[in-house]
Parts: C-alpha cells; sequence; structure tokens
C-alpha cells in the first residue's frame, strides 16, 4: 500500500465525515451561510472530524511506540494497563479533589498512565518468560485489577456512572471546546517522528541499543512519556477506544517491517483511516442515532486481531 | 589497545569473574574459551560495557571504559551477542546502515552509504539487500549482522558464540570471514566459542577461563595441547596434527 492512496482515501473519508448526521447539511447549506446548518458544521462535525483525524494518529503511534520498546507485537495501550491506569488517575483526581479542575484530571491522568506503563515494563523487564501470547495477557489482567481498583472506588463513592459514561470511547459528544485537549497528541507524534531512530535501535534490545552507543534507559523513557501524553488527551477527551494501537501498527508492520522512519508516516494514515470508518459505520447503521465507536472498533478490530493471532503468529513470534 | 585488570563479577554469592587480568593484542583473534558456566560471555560483556564490573577496571586506549563517551566508544568496540529474540522486521540494507549510527544518529551522509554499500559487498549480501532479516536463514542472519558491525567500522569487534545455531559449512564460513576481517581490515577480533577446534584452528591467541578465573592465556600453539587442555577442561584431549592444524580428538576420551 502507498502512503499517498491512504491519505487520499482518509481525505475522501473526512468528507463523508463531514456531511453525515442526524441533520442533513449540505454544500450548499455552507456556501448560502446559512446560520443554523453552518454552525452545526464548525461547531460539531469539523471538531468531530479534528478528533478522529487526532485520536486515530495519535492512538496507532502510541501503540507502534509501545510494540517497538517493549519488543511485543500484541502490546499496546489497551493490553499494558495504559488505559486503565489514565482511568483510575481520573477516579482518583475526583474522589480525592472537591471540585476537580479539567487541568488537575489532565495530570492526575498523565502520571498515572505513565506511571502505570512504567510498571508494567518492569514487570515484564523481569519475567523471564516472554512469549508473544503471554506478555498481552499478562498486560490484560494487569488493567483488568487496574480497572477493578477503578470500579471498587468509584462504587464506594458512588461517582461510576459518571466515569463509564464519558469514558466509553464515543465521538458524539465532541463538539468545539471539548477535544482541544488532543491537540497534545501533535507535539507528541512530531517528536515520535524525531526519535524514530531511536525507538527502532531501542527495539532491537538492550545490548544492541548500547553496541551503538543509545543510551537505552533514556530512549525508553522518552517513549514511555510520549504514550502517557497520547493517552491521557486520548482518554480524557474521546475515551477509552480499545485495539486501535495494537491493530493498526501491526498491519503496516506486516507489509513494511519496523523501520521506525519509514512505518510512523503510514501508521499515522492507517490509524486515521481505519477510525474513521469504523466512526462512518456507527453513525450510519441505527441513523440517525449512533453507535459509540468504541463498539464498532471493538467489533472490527477484535476480529482482525483474531485473524492476526490465528495467521500471524508465525509473524509475530519471528 | 585493550586492557582487562583485575576484573570481577558476583552474581549472589558465586564469582562468575574473578580478578581476570589480561591484554587484547591488536590485530588478532582471541578466543575465550572453557566449559559451560566459565565466565566468558559474562567477561566478554563486562569488556563491550554491556555489564558493569564489580571490580576491577577496563582500560581502552589507557583511558577507562567508564570514562569513555558512549557513542565514542561505539565508534571504537562493538559486541555482536547472540540475538535470537529478534524479531524486529528490518531489511538487511537498514539493519547494516543502523551499524552508522554513532557517527550519522540515523541520518546518513554519503560517506555512510558508502561504508554500508563496501560492508554489503563484503558479505556477499548484495541480492538479498532489500529483504526482511526474519525471513533469512541463520547463517544469513549472521552475516548480516556482522556486516552491520562491519559498517560501524570499529577496531574492536568482539562476539559472543557467533556459530550457535550455525551448521559447519556456515560456521566455517564466519569464522574465514572473521579472519579476513583481521588479516585484511587489520580489525581486531575477540570471539566466545564452545567449539575448542575452531579456536585451535582460526585464532590467534586462546583465553582459558574455569570457574571464572582465568587459567591459560596465550598464543594457540601453547594452549593446545594435552596438558593444558586437561587443566581447563579436567578431561583428557588427544591432540592430532592435521594439515597444519592441531585437532582435539576428544570425543571418545576417557576421563
Amino acid at each position: 500500500m502507498k502512503l499517498w492512496m491512504l491519505i487520499i482515501l482518509g481525505i475522501i473519508l473526512s468528507i463523508v465525515s463531514l456531511f453525515i448526521g442526524a441533520i442533513d447539511i449540505s454544500l450548499s447549506d455552507l456556501l448560502n451561510l446559512e446560520s443554523d446548518k453552518l454552525q452545526i458544521f464548525l461547531v460539531s462535525r469539523v471538531p468531530r472530524l479534528l478528533a478522529i483525524i487526532l485520536a486515530g494518529a495519535g492512538m496507532s503511534i502510541a501503540g507502534l511506540i509501545m510494540q517497538s520498546l517493549s519488543r511485543n507485537k500484541f502490546v499496546s495501550p489497551t493490553t499494558a494497563g495504559t488505559l486503565d491506569a489514565a482511568k483510575l488517575g481520573i477516579m482518583i483526581s475526583m474522589l480525592f479533589l472537591s471540585n476537580v479542575t479539567y487541568t488537575q484530571q489532565i495530570i492526575f491522568s498523565f502520571a498515572f498512565a505513565l506511571a502505570g506503563t512504567y510498571i508494567f515494563m518492569q514487570i515484564l523487564d523481569r519475567i523471564k518468560f516472554k512469549d508473544v501470547i503471554f506478555v498481552p495477557l499478562i498486560g490484560i489482567m494487569y488493567g483488568n485489577i487496574l480497572s477493578s481498583i477503578t470500579t471498587f472506588f468509584g462504587y464506594e463513592a458512588d461517582i461510576l456512572q459518571n466515569i463509564s459514561s464519558w469514558l466509553m470511547g464515543s465521538f458524539t459528544l465532541i463538539i468545539a471546546g471539548r477535544y482541544e485537549l488532543l491537540y497534545l497528541s501533535i507535539p507528541a507524534v512530531i517528536l515520535a517522528y524525531l526519535y524514530a531512530n531511536k525507538f527502532t535501535v531501542a527495539g532491537m534490545g538492550e545490548d544492541f541499543a548500547k553496541n551503538l552507543g543509545l543510551s537505552y534507559k533514556l530512549v525508553l523513557n522518552i517513549g514511555l512519556v510520549l504514550v502517557a501524553i497520547i493517552s491521557t488527551s486520548v482518554v480524557l477527551t474521546v475515551g477509552v477506544i480499545p485495539f486501535l494501537g495494537l491493530i493498526v501498527p501491526n498491519i503496516v508492520s506486516l507489509y513494511m517491517g519496523d523501520n521506525l522512519r519509514k512505518t510512523i508516516p503510514h501508521t499515522m494514515a492507517l490509524g486515521v483511516v481505519f477510525l474513521l470508518i469504523c466512526d462512518i459505520i456507527g453513525r450510519i447503521i441505527i441513523h440517525p442515532y449512533e453507535i459509540p465507536v468504541n463498539v464498532t472498533v471493538a467489533v472490527i478490530g477484535s476480529a482482525i486481531f483474531l485473524i492476526m493471532l490465528f495467521r500471524g503468529r508465525a509473524y509475530a513470534k519471528k | 589497545m585493550i586492557k582487562i585488570k583485575e576484573l570481577s563479577k558476583r552474581y549472589g554469592k558465586k564469582n562468575v569473574v574473578e580478578k581476570v587480568s589480561l591484554t587484547i593484542e591488536p590485530g588478532t583473534i582471541t578466543s575465550f574459551i572453557g566449559p559451560n558456566g566459565a565466565g566468558k560471555s559474562t567477561l566478554l560483556s563486562m569488556v563491550s560495557r554491556l555489564l558493569e564490573a564489580d571490580t576491577g577496571e577496563v582500560l581502552l586506549d589507557q583511558q577507562t571504559i567508564k570514562k569513555w563517551k558512549s557513542d565514542e566508544f561505539a565508534k571504537r568496540v562493538s559486541i555482536l551477542k547472540q540475538s535470537n529474540f529478534m524479531n524486529v522486521r528490518l531489511t538487511v540494507r537498514e539493519l547494516v546502515s543502523f551499524g552508522r549510527y554513532p557517527y550519522s544518529r540515523g541520518r546518513l551522509t554519503e560517506i555512510d552509504e558508502k561504508y554500508v554499500d563496501k560492508a554489503i559487498d563484503y558479505m556477499n549480501l548484495g541480492e538479498m539487500q532489500d529483504q526482511f532479516i526474519d525471513e533469512l536463514s541463520g547463517g544469513q542472519k549472521q552475516r548480516a549482522f556482522i556486516a552491520m558491525v562491519i559498517a560501524q567500522d570499529t577496531d574492536y569487534i568482539l562476539l559472543d558464540e557467533p556459530l550457535n545455531n550455525l551448521d559447519m559449512k556456515h560456521s566455517v564460513q564466519i569464522m574465514k570471514i572473521l579472519r579476513k576481517l583481521v588479516d585484511e581490515l587489520g580489525k581486531t577480533v575477540v570471539i566466545v566459542l564452545h567449539d575448542i577446534n575452531f579456536a585451535s584452528v582460526y585464532s590467534d591467541r586462546i583465553v582459558a577461563l574455569k570457574d571464572g578465573k582465568l587459567v591459560k592465556d596465550g598464543p594457540t600453539k601453547d594452549i593446545i595441547n594435552s596438558t593444558s587442555l586437561r587443566e581447563i577442561y579436567d578431561m583428557h584431549i588427544p591432540v592430532q596434527e592435521q594439515n597444519g592444524c592441531r585437532i582435539c580428538v576428544y570425543f571418545n576420551s576417557h576421563a
């Protein structure tokens, strides 16, 4: 697959995305500057599209970084506890700070996502049996433990509904003023691209990296910070989108390999295309109502993931 | 010149390497031999600063390796460890290009590209340079990694059991390449070997370790004889001359 094909596909899907919704907006409506529809377009449709693009590109890159640094194809923010830790952070901030501000939530969520991922990497460092399937299983268990802590305290404090409602991945509530945090993932993705070679070298193992004079620990930590920034910005605005960081980098790796400098643009583009498709499906299936994007992503994503598991086990093992 | 001074490493209560001192002669192949668990790989890892020594020091050009900047060190000494857990999909050319990382930080200049071309030619990898390394056979993969080290262009090349999992043909091929690196390009090769006969036939000097201690250190001809070998391996190893090579015939030896 060529990058320009993905980009053209992405642009077509973006235009489709802009003109789908409960209210019909046509191009002429916009040109006529008819106030209501133009308003909906600018306050809801455009922010939604931007949010999808930022979240799709960001989560895919976060997954790519994690797979490279953990040297495991099936590790991603969903299978390493990152998103669960971010959720826990938000819950803690709501629990302990009365009248918690948005900034405080961001800080808590970021700190927990970072610490949670770091702990997972430490666990990974200590287990000897590094099977491709075994490692993400540990990550999923670990994530579920974090998640159950969130649920328990959320239940006790009666804020469970609060948490689960706006942490379910969905672009429905995205309007101007509610998604701008996602812009944080832009510098994170740019940094990831600048560090691409270092991540590739680190992905060959600590010994290999040291041989080439790379400070492995530093690169590892920078990678984890980038993952935490992206994950936090997505969780707090859109919610949890499963599988995205898992399958998109793997598909690109299959046809392009693991040289991050080469694969980062593809991974971003494919992530955007994939998320746009999932969101559009969710919006037309029961039109004029919507299925949240995390449901469509989970259905399509888990199917692809299963195919990858069965057909790609040999590939992931190599 | 690499000088190892009283180097020690403990794991728990076990001295894996104990007060080992030796000098690596430039322009030679030096083989580390010895029974399993003698500390050969640990010693090599400490020399290449992959592992920190508990006591003692390693000097590269009279300066302790701790004081070398890591990218400067990477231009002088390279190490290849047995990399069986390598699930990264890079093409041969990409892998070899990473050998230039200490010089270019990943942005290859024209000079870097020339080094990469030369290394690929030298290892006869031209035809497969665009293949992914995970699609290569064991011998080809090992050649690709050696090509990377050649591109890294270090004076010292350290290898930890590079013949592991290779068949006879490819083992001979790799050892001949290492010999060429020393004889033609003036490199210094230090290698951990299990097969005593490869050590005997291809190396200039042999360092023998046992229980973490240095037991023998000298030119190959002084080490490959039944008396010395008994000291190292605790078994009778008859040595026969064959085409000017000393071959250890230990396969049916009695105690």
